[in-house]
Formats: structure tokens, C-alpha cells, sequence
């Protein structure tokens, strides 16, 4: 298999109280994956970990099989929404050109270059008509595919984005699943922080089920099981009694045929 | 509010060295007071990334406790320390011709017309270097710390440059109304653009008209300069705000749309 992030054996803690036990995964290059896990169970520190922005107790994490400092350029980030400001004296074409921002250039002018990328990326977000609008203005999905569409300008080959569905209107929710999956046919890979499980299923191909510790890490068909996610949730009422609905219902609308099948021979 | 922290924090600074040079120099008050607004930064990022304390919090803290054991050892000293708090706090700025920088037995003009032409100068070239670093950390600091980018060695330079820009206004108006000159034109010019540089350009505008203004009237009503000047650039928020709200409301009641505008 071809390797794009390696964790091995992360603990990571907070107020010295873990968040991060032991955990252990590879996946896989070229795919959509989901870190997927109820409330508090770590999956923001674990991306926030891979990324460089907390430190690790013990553990470590490889991306490309390499150390973070070696691939930074070709790692992209999506924080949260929330995570910033949005009152910031900029535009949309400023927040996009950030991508473009390096460690070498950050001296420089921004080239013309540089705009034809961001434009591009803004295109690909359906947000070019939007180019200066400032950025206080702009509705939550609106905000959200502008951070999607620095993060494009970046061109880097992995990207990593801290809940992307959360808050977003329905139009917003199919523009980005399209866009991932353009950037999968890319031959990209793209790790996604999400909470939901009604829709995890849809999305992605690969899911790290985590809730602390890892829970299960594998092609979706292999850990989308009610066993592994009762293990993951388990003791919360409201969702077990949503499981079944989730794994056995064929009003669930699944797009993959093959799953569906799948779920019928158990 | 860092700013408004520094100026407060750097108070204890200033006691320390009056105490330790006994001299009003103010090449030793502006460093000490230098010292202690880089300490009080670190000191409150200190508090907010190692220790997590909320960030307000962790400002708040900081710069009280400072400000507070400044105004203890002024007092403390008050036998052997010549240090007017009036004078700290509020600052002079009529006095300001009348300490020269005398050069080779030469009148060289005002000490405080020298350190703010060479802070106004540093400044420039900070601001034209690290606009983009500044711009990009500011805004979204873990983004940028994942682009490799030294979020702390930015953090700590702005931090200093505001604490050296306070330092070195205080002197004129005091340590209580140099945040005006900080926070108030920029408020202002935030109401009326949206574009960090043009927001630059325009509250160094409005800073302008607030200090000749300011002059000004407290030439004409006898007044204190500082006071006054502060008072004015309240005056024009004010203004810019009321004929801001007035506008977007009779947009509105032609059915104009708001946004877009």
C-alpha cells in the first residue's frame, strides 16, 4: 500500500488528562478518509498533532514517510471555521493568496503567478464573483470554501481539513463533496475531521474510528460495522438507538450500490 | 487590547531604572520601559500557550499586576526616586521642546521630534518587510505555523515594536493616553474600509487630523494637548460612526440592499 500519513503509537494529553492513547494507523495514498468519533474523542488533536500544532507525549507521526519539516510544502491545512476572526480587514482574493504564502517567499511581492493559482482556486470553489468581497460578509458555507480555496492554491498533495461540514448550507455540502472527489481523481489525498455518522458513510472511503484510542482504521466497508461503532459511541443512548437506522435502513440514501450490497449479505 | 496592556505595563520599568540610573535620562527610562513591554508580551503568551489561560484573561492579569507593582515602587521610592506619577500617567507634551538634543554643542532640536522620527522610520521598514507576515499570522496563526512559518518569532516582534512605539509616545502623552493614539484611528478607519492597507494608510490620516486638531483647540480653549488631542480622535469615531450608521440606514430605506455596498 502506498503510504501517505503513519501514526505510531501517539498519546497526546491535555491539562496532563489524555486525549490520544496509543494510537496506531497508516493510510493510504489517493483516498477520501474520515476521522470519525463522538464528541471529545480526540480527533481535532489528532489532526492538530499530524500537523505540527500540539506536541506529542510519546509517538510519533510521519507524512510521505518522512517528518512533517521535510513535506511541509506539499501539506495543506483546513482549521475549523470558527478558528478565526472573520472580521479581519481583508477580502476573499487576500485569504486565498495566503496559500500561497511560504516560509521563503514571505519577504517577497506576491507574484502574478500567484494571483493566476488563487484564481483558479477560487473558480474551482464557485467564488470568483465574490473575489472582493470582504470576508465578514460572506455566508458560513461562503467562509468555508474560502478556506478550502487557500488551502487549493497551496497545490500541495495532502490536505487536511478540521470539520469542513459543519454549519454549512446543502449547496456549499455538494460543492465540496464534488471537489474532493476531483481532487481524489487527482491522485490527492484528503483526511477529514467529522463528527456526523449519518453521513460519514457517504463520504469517504477509508474511516479512522477513534474515541481516544483507536477504535478501528480501514476501508469503510470493513469498519463501518455496528460492532466497531457501538465500541466507538458505546454507553451513549441516543446514538446506539440511531445505529441500527444508519447500518440496516435502505431508507439511508447511499450512493454506492456495492455498499448496499455489502450490508445485505450480513 | 495589547497595546493598552504594554502602556500600562511598562511602568515598573521605568520606576527600575529612575531608581537605578537616578537620573531623568531618557535614554534609561526608554530602556527600561523597553525591557518591560517585551517581558510583559512574553509574559502574557506565556500565560496563553504554555499555561492556557484564556487570552483576555492572561492580558488582563499581566499587564494589572505590572502596572500595579510600578505604582508601588514609585511610591515606595518617593524619597529617592524624583518620578512625578502625574507625569508617567499623563504625560506633557508642551514640555517637549524645551529637552534638546544638544549634538557637538549643537541645538539639534527636540529629543522626542529625534526618537519619533527614527521610530516612524523603523516602522516603515518593518511594515513594508513584514506586511505579509504579519498579515498572514495575524489572521491565522495555526495555518501559518503549518507553512513552517515562525508564528513566535512574529508574534514577539509586533509585540515589540508596539511595546517601543509606547515607549516612546508616553513620553509625550503619557501612559494612559498613548492607547487612544493606538486603538482610535484605526477604529475609525475600520469603519470605512475593509482592506488592511488601505486601513493602514487611512488611520495614520485620521491620527493626523486628530493630533493637529486636537493642537489646535487646546491652543484656542487653553486646554491640556494630550487630553485634548485624545478627546478629538474620540470625536471624529463618533462622527465617522454616526455618518456611517445614517447612510447604511437610508440605503435601507430605498430598499437598497445592505450588503454589496
Amino acid at each position: 500500500m502506498d503510504k501517505s500519513i503513519e501514526v505510531h503509537n501517539l498519546t497526546v494529553s491535555y491539562h496532563s488528562k489524555p486525549v490520544l492513547w496509543d494510537v496506531d494507523f497508516t493510510l493510504p495514498k489517493g483516498k477520501i478518509i474520515g476521522i470519525v468519533g463522538p464528541n471529545g474523542s480526540g480527533k481535532t488533536t489528532m489532526l492538530k498533532t499530524i500537523m505540527g500544532l500540539l506536541d506529542a507525549d510519546s509517538g510519533y507521526t510521519e507524512i510521505f514517510g518522512q517528518p512533517l519539516d521535510k513535506v511541509r510544502e506539499r501539506v495543506s491545512y483546513v482549521p475549523q471555521r470558527e478558528s478565526v476572526d472573520w472580521d479581519f480587514p481583508a477580502d476573499v482574493m487576500d485569504v486565498v493568496l495566503m496559500g500561497r504564502y511560504r516560509k521563503n517567499n514571505l519577504f517577497k511581492r506576491i507574484t502574478k503567478e500567484d494571483r493566476r493559482i488563487a484564481t483558479e482556486a477560487l473558480e474551482k470553489v464557485n467564488l470568483l464573483e465574490f473575489a472582493h468581497r470582504q470576508i465578514s460578509q460572506l455566508s458560513g458555507g461562503q467562509q468555508q470554501r474560502v478556506f478550502i480555496a487557500r488551502s487549493l492554491a497551496q497545490q500541495a498533495d495532502i490536505y487536511l481539513m478540521d470539520e469542513p461540514f459543519v454549519g454549512v448550507d446543502a449547496a456549499t455540502e455538494d460543492a465540496i463533496l464534488k471537489l474532493l472527489r476531483d481532487m481524489k481523481n487527482e491522485g490527492k489525498t484528503v483526511v477529514i475531521v467529522h463528527h456526523d455518522l449519518q453521513t460519514a458513510n457517504e463520504y469517504f472511503d477509508w474511516i479512522v474510528l477513534l474515541n481516544t484510542r483507536l477504535v478501528a482504521a480501514g476501508p469503510k466497508e470493513e469498519v463501518f460495522t455496528k460492532e466497531l461503532l457501538q465500541e466507538a459511541y458505546g454507553g451513549r443512548l441516543t446514538v446506539l438507538s440511531k445505529l441500527g437506522d444508519i447500518i440496516g435502513s435502505t431508507e439511508f440514501p447511499l450512493r454506492e450500490p456495492e455498499f448496499k450490497e455489502d450490508k445485505a449479505e450480513e | 487590547m495589547i497595546g493598552d496592556a504594554i502602556s500600562h505595563a511598562v511602568l515598573p520599568g521605568i520606576a527600575i531604572a529612575y531608581w537605578l540610573s537616578q537620573s531623568r535620562a531618557s535614554i534609561w527610562m526608554f530602556l527600561g520601559a523597553a525591557s518591560v513591554g517585551v517581558l510583559a508580551t512574553v509574559l502574557i503568551e506565556l500565560l496563553r500557550k504554555r499555561l492556557k489561560v484564556q487570552s483576555d484573561a492572561s492580558i488582563g492579569m499581566t499587564f494589572t499586576t505590572l502596572f500595579a507593582i510600578g505604582v508601588v515602587m514609585i511610591t515606595f521610592w518617593s524619597d529617592s526616586v524624583d518620578l512625578d506619577q502625574e507625569c508617567v500617567l499623563y504625560g506633557e507634551i508642551a514640555y517637549v521642546p524645551f529637552d534638546v538634543w544638544m549634538f557637538h554643542g549643537q541645538n539639534m532640536g527636540p529629543t522626542a521630534l529625534w526618537a519619533s522620527g527614527i521610530l516612524l522610520l523603523s516602522i516603515l521598514v518593518y511594515l513594508f518587510f513584514g506586511y505579509k507576515g504579519l498579515k498572514m499570522t495575524s489572521f491565522n496563526e495555526d495555518y501559518a505555523a503549518v507553512l513552517g512559518i515562525g508564528v513566535g518569532a512574529w508574534n514577539l516582534s509586533l509585540m515589540s515594536m508596539v511595546s517601543l512605539t509606547t515607549v516612546v509616545s508616553f513620553e509625550s502623552v503619557g501612559a494612559i493616553l498613548v492607547v487612544a493614539l493606538l486603538v482610535a484611528p484605526a477604529a475609525t478607519a475600520y469603519l470605512l474600509v475593509e482592506k488592511l492597507g488601505a486601513m493602514l494608510l487611512l488611520s495614520a490620516g485620521f491620527a493626523l487630523i486628530g493630533s493637529l486638531g486636537g493642537y489646535t483647540l487646546s491652543k484656542v480653549f487653553e486646554t491640556s494637548i494630550a487630553g485634548t488631542i485624545a478627546s478629538t480622535l474620540g470625536a471624529v469615531f463618533l462622527l465617522v460612526l454616526i455618518g456611517k450608521t445614517a447612510v447604511s440606514k437610508q440605503t435601507n430605506t430605498y430598499g437598497l440592499e445592505g450588503e454589496g455596498v
